[in-house]
């Protein structure tokens, strides 16, 4: 094992993507999407609404197939894994919350540690603990008796991340994971994202805000709506004629402590 | 955290204490030392015929009839991800009327009359799930919508039935409809399913907690989604028939009894299915007795008890819930 990293450099894959085709119903085949993504790597996924981001998360969690191409999970082919070991390796934070039932969020933050327990098993003493660890991280701590029900969009948001903390996945798949949050949350939660992937886990996550990306991911995966795509170092990707064609908006470029920045250019 | 611990015991003692009273009480009441000496082996002849051939099989039957259809309401509502969802709402029991009534319309006998009402009920799972299935997924607003209908159309297939019935078949087939426990005798299939179901339920418990966060994430977080909702839905079929077979159609145990078991416990499926059980046990054993006694000679149909009581209660509950 310690020989074989000596003599490559780069870690192994967590997820590759071969000539992968996203199904989306009653749309054309998209451009086949061929990338790695490396453990210590955050990957952003940038496009319009309706491009097929979420569509692509769910396809590389494993939650629907593709239409084309294959998708392997530390060089096994994700659909022939146990969806059990899928979900030790994966954790996903959905857009949608579906909350058809009362429940606590403590609960709600412990079912992260399904994929780790046998049927008859109990939560331990450690899991709670890791639980409560992931909620006081989205600063959740002390609301661990309130109903789901209770909760603002932005601490439910908060919540289902507390959830995939929980989880302790190698690699985050993370569905917009700043909606509804403010300002100083959208910048928690991506440094919470920060510090995973500097652990040497890696996070693929899709935004609506290019600066956040520009800031926070090292690799950009373009989608544009007509189904091409191009991807690469963030420092390649945000060119400002690239991304005024990707929202068909222009753009107003800018530079703030050496970062640049990007804003629609209104009337 | 005690509050689970203290539920299971609590309900384990009541539902002795439910068994006990359904014993009891009746045309010919016994204290509780008299019916204690006959259930420890002793007590007079009369007494023990009273209890030991007629009120403790009837009292089992109706317990297990219960405790069967509050956790397939259980079942179901986690299956369809809505506290609405109970084996009546989605056509089951009509199913099994109309194999019932057909079977009573054809002057066939007792046993026969029950294997209708099974077969009536798994067909009527079938056709809900089937063709809420159809082409495309198995959402649960398609599946709670075509059981509504399909139940709405066996209704009327009944009340057809019941128009065309000879006048002398009537009081039966109405008692059938409103369910009623004095034709069940054997109480043994249904406290095997019950047991087995539970024991079978206990360990998917964990992991229908997290499908009732919706099959996407249950997915992501490691669970089988289809086989476990096949698995469901076959087990949720097999104890509404089995439910049905027994008493006929007795309404609201399988809507009511999970239901206020929520309001209070939370929505641990690993606890709130035996609970269920117990409860549900409980809620039709006491329901029973007061069908037998209330207007005694002559005896109610369980299920216009259970109604009776369940309505008024579920309304207060979900008032003060908010």
């Amino acid at each position: 094992m310690s020989d074989s990293r000596l003599l490559q450099p780069a870690p192994a894959p967590l997820l590759t993507l071969m000539d992968l085709v996203v199904d989306i119903p009653g749309r054309g085949d998209g451009a086949p999407l061929n990338l790695d993504i490396r453990a210590g790597q955050c990957w952003g996924i940038l496009g319009p609404n309706g491009a097929g981001k979420s569509t692509l998360l769910h396809t590389l969690a494993g939650l629907r197939p593709p239409r084309r191409g294959t998708i392997r999970l530390q060089g096994q082919p994700l659909g022939q894994l146990p969806r059990r070991r899928v979900a030790r390796l994966l954790g996903m934070v959905f857009q949608d919350h579906q909350d058809g039932f009362p429940a606590t969020v403590l609960e709600t933050a412990l079912i992260g540690r399904h994929p780790y327990l046998r049927p008859w098993e109990m939560e331990s003493a450690e899991d709670h603990q890791a639980a409560l660890k992931a909620l006081r991280q989205v600063d959740l701590a002390g609301m661990e008796t309130r109903l789901i029900a209770t909760l603002s969009g932005g601490e439910r948001q908060r919540l289902a991340i507390a959830t995939a903390l929980t989880q302790d996945p190698r690699i985050f798949l993370l569905d917009e994971p700043t909606n509804h949050l403010d300002l100083h949350h959208q910048v928690a939660v991506l440094d919470i994202v920060r510090r995973a992937v500097a652990e040497g886990r890696s996070a693929v996550l899709t935004l609506h805000d290019v600066n956040l990306a520009a800031r926070y991911c090292d690799h950009l995966l373009l989608m544009y709506p007509g189904g091409e795509a191009c991807w690469g170092t963030t420092r390649e990707m945000l060119v400002p004629n690239a991304l005024e064609r990707l929202y068909g908006q222009a753009l107003v470029t800018g530079e703030v402590e050496g970062m640049p920045v990007f804003f629609p250019r209104t009337r | 955290m005690s509050r689970p611990a203290l539920v299971l015991p609590i309900l384990l003692g009541a539902a002795g204490l439910s068994l006990g009273i359904a014993v009891a009480l009746g045309s010919v009441p016994l204290t509780p030392t008299e019916t204690l000496a006959v259930l420890t082996g002793g007590g007079e002849p009369l007494h023990r015929t009273l209890i030991l051939e007629l009120r403790l099989p009837r009292a089992l039957a109706a317990f297990a009839t219960g405790g069967l259809l509050a956790v397939a309401g259980a079942l179901m509502q986690v299956l369809l991800r809505n506290p609405l969802a109970d084996p009546y709402v989605l056509g089951l029991s009509g199913g099994a009327a109309v194999g019932a009534l057909l079977s009573m319309l054809a002057g066939l006998g007792m046993a026969m009359v029950s294997g209708a009402a099974f077969a009536g009920a798994l067909l009527s799972t079938l056709i809900v799930f089937g063709l809420a299935h159809g082409t495309g997924s198995w959402t649960p607003t398609r599946l709670l919508l075509t059981g509504v209908v399909v139940a709405a159309g066996w209704g009327a297939f009944i009340s057809f039935l019941l128009a065309i019935s000879p006048t002398t078949e009537l009081p039966g087939m109405l008692y059938w409809l409103m369910g009623d426990l004095s034709h069940a005798h054997s109480p043994w299939p249904a406290w095997i399913v019950l047991v087995v179901v539970v024991l079978v339920a206990m360990p998917l418990g964990r992991s229908l907690n997290v499908l009732a966060r919706g099959p996407l994430q249950a997915a992501a977080l490691g669970v089988a989604v289809r086989p476990l909702e096949w698995t469901l839905y076959g087990v949720a079929a097999l104890v509404t028939a089995t439910a049905v077979t027994m008493a006929g159609s007795v309404g609201f145990v399988g809507l009511i009894v999970p239901h206020m078991l929520r309001l209070v416990l939370g929505n641990d499926q690993r606890l709130i299915l035996p609970a269920s059980a117990l409860a549900g046990g409980i809620l039709l054993t006491l329901a029973d007795t007061l069908a037998r006694t209330l207007i005694a000679p002559q005896q109610l149909p369980v299920g216009v008890i259970t109604a009776m009581l369940g309505v008024p209660v579920f309304l207060y509950l979900l008032y003060r819930s908010r």
